[in-house]
């Protein structure tokens, strides 16, 4: 036990491992506050299409050769956000045929322009860490450290002031509607900042476990507890615990960063479900 | 009383084809108004322009008498979202307070008052920190008409709310909105139970296909000819 607390204590003297638990528990606690509100809409799959169109542009900085690959990233994947959000609306193509539609298509674009135009010799390695996030998150600088302390920031801020106006849009958006609340404008300002989050987290667990991130924690909250409050404070809590859990059993048993986080809240959830059947019999 | 809602020459529909046509109706203040009509009739639709969530093909509403589309207290339909939703009843009736929040992000006192009251009123206060998907059919009905009544205390408008109800709690519910009325808020119901409509309602609206087949008082409408075809018919599908 105390060899394993010298070798923790060795890695965070390191400034990347300590930059890799700060973004990594913000990401967590920002992810598990929207995941409550996109898991009741329905809108589970909307994290899962975003991340693999922010691939699909991460795929298009690289070919570009760009440094700073957020330029590309952010503004794509916000629009995308917004266009899905609004295909929801619209009845011609389906919800979650337009969402399946973009998610596979920007990962398929994506690969092809990698394969086609990348300049590294390691191409296979290349799509598997943005994919899996498998080493990104150990390679942070300084700049995207701050930036994603202010974009949590944000996040978070935004949250707390519209706390009641997003629980009135996610419980019946019609009655908000026509009690004259801008239910719009909420469902847009919940899908930029779905998309906010998402870029963030592609850094933590790659683009292919962000949904992980997102769903887990609120499925597990709404097992046990009853108030929405209840559930979203319960989320946050059960996704901060995960992340710092995954981020330490990584480091101390060399297991990949993402996978580990997401297996941890997998087995949350595993036990919230087995203790949720005996509340209910009670 | 005094006339809230003017509703002239109102033709409703989807992309340029008409749904319903030539509306022509006056809900005054403190009239229980029931809306009936088959499936399809527009009756959603017409609630939804009365709402202002859709604008009319032709003619007007107007809302007299200070009244504003935002002040109605609507009781939608229950989406399947709801049905498994992990909130509280308080939390539920409190998010009716929300439209007079304006851009403010928590609740006042007096809102947080105003959500006790009408819990209180229901009935539903023992229920206060149950969890809403754990209720039955009638008590979720009554926690969303005390939602709607933090919105307003002057028009309810309701889509429908006894389908899915057993017959104990639909008499339960229907004597409630009764006492509602005849403490002076004006009522629209949509429904296609003509015989509770008959009973409770003071004027009836009723929709054929695409045009209106008559607007009344009820007793006008027990000796009109659509009221005894419908009501005829009523019997029919009972049996």
């Amino acid at each position: 036990m105390s060899e394993m607390i010298e070798k923790l204590q060795f890695y965070f003297t390191f400034p990347f491992v300590r930059y890799a638990m700060i973004v990594g528990l913000l990401i967590a606690l920002c992810s598990s506050l929207l995941g409550v509100t996109l898991v009741l809409k329905r809108f589970s799959f909307i994290g899962d299409g975003l991340s693999h169109v922010a691939f699909g542009a991460m795929a298009v900085a690289i070919v570009a050769g760009l440094t700073e690959k957020m330029i590309i990233i952010l503004p794509v994947t916000v629009i995308s956000a917004i266009l899905l959000l609004r295909t929801g609306q619209d009845t011609k193509i389906k919800g979650d045929a337009a969402v399946a539609m973009i998610s596979v298509g920007a990962l398929a674009v994506g690969y092809m322009l990698i394969n086609l135009f990348s300049k590294s010799a390691n191409v296979a390695g290349d799509v598997c860490s943005t994919l899996f996030g498998s080493t990104s998150i150990l390679t942070l600088t300084k700049g995207e450290v701050w930036l994603c302390i202010g974009m949590a920031l944000v996040v978070i801020t935004v949250f707390v002031l519209f706390y009641n106006k997003i629980f009135a849009v996610t419980f019946d958006e019609s009655f908000a509607k026509a009690t004259g609340v801008k239910a719009n404008a909420y469902n847009l300002m919940i899908a930029v900042i779905t998309a906010l989050i998402i870029v963030l987290a592609m850094n933590l667990v790659g683009s292919l476990l962000i949904s992980a991130l997102i769903i887990f924690p609120s499925l597990s909250a709404m097992r046990l507890f009853k108030s929405f409050k209840g559930v979203i404070v319960c989320s946050a809590l059960i996704s901060v615990i995960c992340a710092a859990a995954g981020i330490l059993v990584s480091i101390l048993f060399s297991t990949p960063v993402g996978s580990t986080i997401v297996s941890a809240d997998i087995f949350v959830f595993v036990i919230f479900s087995v203790v949720s059947l005996f509340v209910r019999r009670t | 009383m005094s006339e809230q809602i003017i509703c002239s020459g109102v033709s409703l529909g989807y992309e340029g084809n008409a749904v319903v046509q030539e509306l022509e109706f006056t809900v005054s203040g403190g009239d229980y108004l029931c809306i009936l009509g088959e499936n399809g009739s527009g009756k959603s639709t017409l609630i939804k322009a009365l709402l202002g969530l859709k604008s009319v093909m032709s003619g007007k509403i107007d809302w007299v008498g200070g009244l504003k589309p935002n002040e109605i207290g609507y009781l939608p339909q229950q989406t399947v979202v709801q049905r498994d939703f992990p909130a509280t009843v308080k939390e539920i009736v409190l998010s009716g307070c929300l439209s007079k929040c304006g851009l403010r992000p928590f609740y006042s006192k007096e809102q947080k008052e105003l959500a006790e009251k009408n819990m209180k009123q229901l009935g539903i206060t023992e229920l206060k920190k149950r969890c809403y998907r754990e209720l039955s059919g009638g008590q979720q009905q009554r926690v969303l008409l005390a939602r709607a009544l933090c919105a307003t205390s002057r028009l309810l408008l309701l889509d429908e709310p006894v389908t899915g109800l057993d017959p104990k709690a639909q008499t339960d519910f229907y004597e409630l909105i009764s006492k509602l009325n005849t403490e002076g808020i004006t009522v629209i119901m949509v429904s296609h139970d003509v015989h509770a409509a008959v009973r409770y309602a003071s004027h009836i609206l009723h929709i054929g296909s695409s045009k209106q087949l008559f607007f009344g008082t009820k007793d006008d409408y027990l000796n009109s000819r659509a009221g005894k075809l419908f009501l005829a018919e009523g019997d029919e599908t009972n049996e």
